[in-house]
């Protein structure tokens, strides 16, 4: 019966593949505080930034043996505004985790949803990227100034390219670059592309005349010379690629694409707590120190006060960037 | 040559080659399954990368890219489930041919058409991927939104018999389409975030025709004898190749370019196929009945195109599709870095992962052919418990595009405007056509305006889409010529919609 062991294979792959993504059984925390069952919810498809993230940080926990297995769960849609309606949803469940960061805050409120960040209990900051801003090689603008004076002498004629949506980072941060050099984000014309592979396109297509994103996935065509930076966001230069901060380059501010852990809302201060104590754990291991390492991420790492403050920030600034543009 | 060669020694290494094994296996599984694409198990996949050798590790992606594309048909033409967006055409003729017992032989082909594009696929590849990727970058959003125009323009030739009621099809798909927040205005998300990302294509497809046609065929369970499906011919007749082999080419011919394309994709080169054969065949009262070449064709078109997604990723290091970007991110972990030196950078790598595209295609066909009559079988199943089946898997791949309950609800809500929609006799394709191209047109559309500040004359301003338009005048004339000579034939789908389903 070869056809019927062929469907059993079938079959056998298929369950373990299920298994994998959405994974079933949900064994709540055992008594054991070093073998506790937790899940992890994703904010976006496997694959992408916090997936990314979400999963290196769960690696280093359960290769440690800091706390018993974790359950994964992709929670996709609206840009993160479906997995933060989900962890409101858990209110007081102290064993659930969500990985999320700057564009999770700002897709709440371009989604008009009501659970925005403050309303979460604050675990843990723990990565960082920089913005860069992508020129292609041909372009007239060798130096962020030449960028920046053509922006202000006709602000809708540059088009700024992005891979992200309204809310997400490559979009936040040209709208507050604007800002601070005095043009008004409701004049930033502003094309967003569906992740940095259409970007990357449009810029090499000379389509657009200045992308702005995370440098990762371009870092092929920056090494080549067929994109130049024009400066990258962070306080500090970036190793592998030859370009000034944006302080360096005379614009007074700082941009960085953080992302964190939150939980649900309505745990105990204790329980809360034992969660800020694994993430702890977790930043110190070897793994994440490699982690950090292997993905060019910044370590962001804050808790307690540092934390909570930092969230706050981020979130009314977000909030007000947005309602200038008339997005929130 | 040489090189090519040289990589046949790596890929045909027993490691190696296992793992071409694994990744084919894996990919046809999850073609097979509606909603879990190839895409979201490269994803899954990807911590591999940290104890697997580059070469041995690209070498299972690969294999579970060209799997999908061949996985992704089964299901199409025995359960009108497809798998994936790219196969959603060939349930139309294929689920027909299989209802009159010749599912072995829509399967075959699709498995030999699969080859062969692939195949001419990986060869042009090594042909062409130093070449071209420096062209396709040049395409902007006015020659894509051309493009699309003219593949929503073809789209009248399979409105079917009652012009109306195909028009009505194509504009239901269309306001699917609409439904998200891509403009940055909610449109028609009834304030759910839910709904923001739009409604996936999988979850419209096995909606209209899984779910549509199961509770068609419950609605007519006590009032109808039910048609025996007759047990056909295991292979492929002589006829058959016959029929199949031009579909083939032609099906190739679309698929590659816009695999290499970076907003081509894998629905438009297998819809603009089906379109083709429908045109050119000789057996035009077979279409809608289960024409062999409808699934030859857009078959052959699917894998081509995941072929030529590797032109760009390999030489500029660009991914076109979502399988691609992900296989970008293994290349990275790896600290890969493709682009135009990479070919030359790493010689092993990159002809060993050539080779083995070659090897997984053969070994797809190997597993493929001979399963063909096996899973043609599974028709044999009592109706009712067959239906069942469907109806499981059609749940379970809804569930598995986003894991929310929410696709389920959504899912039967579809259903019904499918079972609407037979009761009716309005064709599906159009609704189909309507879901995949409204939202790539409004966007390469809005694009295109946004980038020129509103300036409508940047449509035209670049070459191809000239062409293009050019192309579509040509048509439009030819075909209102064409309708002056001939004179319409009778409407013959009627009959369905005079049906009292009321039993």
């Amino acid at each position: 019966m070869t056809s019927s062991a062929r469907k059993a294979t079938l079959v056998a792959l298929v369950l373990a593949l299920l298994a994998g993504t959405a994974g079933c059984g949900v064994t709540r925390g055992g008594d054991d505080p070093n073998n506790r069952r937790l899940r992890m919810m994703i904010p976006n498809s496997p694959g992408g930034g916090y997936d990314l993230t979400g999963r290196a940080a769960v690696k280093a926990m359960e290769d440690d043996d800091i706390t018993g297995r974790f359950e994964i769960t992709n929670v996709i849609g609206a840009s993160g505004t479906v997995a933060m309606q989900r962890l409101m949803n858990e209110r007081g469940s102290d064993d659930v985790m969500l990985t999320m960061g700057l564009g999770v805050v700002g897709a709440v409120y371009t989604n008009k949803s009501k659970a925005t960040v403050d309303k979460a209990t604050p675990i843990a900051g723990v990565v960082a990227e920089a913005e860069g801003i992508l020129v292609p090689a041909d372009s007239p603008y060798k130096e962020l100034s030449d960028l920046v004076d053509a922006w202000k002498k006709d602000p809708k004629g540059v088009t700024i390219g992005g891979g992200s949506s309204p809310g997400g980072p490559d979009h936040l941060f040209p709208m507050q670059l604007a800002q601070e050099i005095g043009i008004s984000p409701r004049d930033v014309n502003y094309i967003s592309y569906d992740g940095g592979g259409p970007l990357t396109t449009a810029l090499l297509g000379s389509k657009i005349d200045a992308g702005m994103s995370g440098l990762g996935e371009f870092q092929g065509q920056i090494d080549n010379g067929s994109l130049r930076v024009l400066a990258v966001s962070g306080a500090e230069r970036l190793e592998n690629v030859d370009a000034p901060t944006l302080m360096e380059a005379g614009v007074d501010m700082e941009f960085l694409n953080w992302r964190g852990i939150l939980a649900p809302p309505g745990i105990t201060e204790e329980e809360k707590a034992a969660l800020v104590e694994i993430v702890t754990e977790m930043h110190g291991t070897k793994e994440w120190k490699a982690a950090l390492k292997r993905n060019g991420w910044i370590d962001n790492f804050s808790v307690g006060q540092d934390f909570e403050d930092f969230l706050e920030e981020q979130n009314d600034r977000v909030a007000s960037t947005l309602k200038e543009l008339g997005l929130a | 040559m040489d090189l090519l060669l040289e990589g046949f020694a790596t890929a045909l290494t027993p490691e190696n080659l296992m793992y071409a094994v694994i990744g084919v296996l894996l990919g046809t599984a999850v073609g097979v399954l509606p909603g879990i694409g190839p895409a979201m198990t490269v994803a899954l996949l990807l911590p591999v990368t940290f104890s697997v050798p580059p070469t041995s590790g690209l070498i299972l992606f690969a294999g579970i890219y060209y799997g999908g594309m061949y996985g992704g048909s089964t299901t199409s033409i025995l359960l009108n489930t497809p798998g994936e967006s790219s196969s959603v055409v060939t349930a139309l003729e294929g689920n027909k041919m299989a209802k009159s017992g010749r599912a072995a032989q829509a399967l075959a082909t699709a498995a030999v058409g699969s080859f062969v594009a692939g195949t001419i696929g990986t060869l042009l590849i090594v042909l062409l991927a130093p070449n071209i990727a420096d062209v396709v970058v040049k395409l902007g959003a006015p020659s894509y939104f051309a493009i699309m125009a003219l593949a929503l323009f073809t789209v009248t030739a399979v409105l079917g018999s009652s012009k109306i009621r195909g028009f009505i099809a194509l504009f239901i798909g269309l306001a699917i389409g609409l439904v998200g927040t891509t403009t940055g205005q909610q449109r028609m998300t009834f304030g759910s975030p839910q709904l923001a990302d739009g409604i996936d294509v999988v979850v419209v497809a096995v909606a209209v025709f899984a779910i549509g046609e199961a509770l068609w065929v419950a609605a007519h369970l006590r009032s109808k004898p039910l048609d025996v499906i007759p047990v056909g011919q295991p292979w492929m007749s002589r006829d058959d190749w016959g029929r199949s082999w031009k579909p083939w080419l032609r099906g190739t011919a679309f698929g590659f370019p816009f695999g290499a394309l970076p907003a081509g994709g894998a629905e438009v080169p297998t819809f603009l196929s089906y379109i083709t054969e429908r045109r050119l065949t000789k057996h035009p009262e077979e279409f809608g009945k289960g024409a062999i070449e409808g699934v030859a064709g857009p078959e052959a078109a699917n894998n081509a195109s995941a072929a030529g997604t590797l032109v760009p990723l390999l030489a500029i290091g660009l991914p076109t599709t979502a399988t691609a970007a992900v296989i970008l991110v293994a290349m990275q972990n790896y600290g890969l870095q493709p682009g135009p030196q990479f070919m030359d950078a790493q010689p092993k790598l990159v002809w060993g992962l050539l080779a083995s595209l070659f090897i997984a295609n053969t070994l797809l066909l190997v597993l493929n052919l001979p399963l063909a009559p096996v899973w043609a079988k599974l028709l044999q199943i009592r109706r009712p418990y067959l239906y069942a089946g469907i109806l499981f898997f059609a749940s379970l791949g809804a569930y598995s595009v986003n894991f929310q309950a929410f696709d389920l609800a959504l899912l039967l809500g579809i259903g019904m405007l499918g079972l609407a929609m037979r009761r009716f006799a309005i064709p599906v394709l159009p609704l189909i056509v309507g879901v995949i191209l409204g939202p790539r047109l409004e966007e390469q559309l809005t694009q295109a305006l946004s980038i020129s500040q509103g300036d409508v004359s940047t449509l035209w301003s670049e070459p191809v889409a000239v062409v293009v338009y050019i192309v579509m005048a040509i048509l439009l004339v030819g075909s209102v010529v064409m309708s002056r000579r001939t004179t319409p034939p009778a409407p013959t789908r009627t009959e369905d919609a005079s049906m009292d389903v009321n039993a």
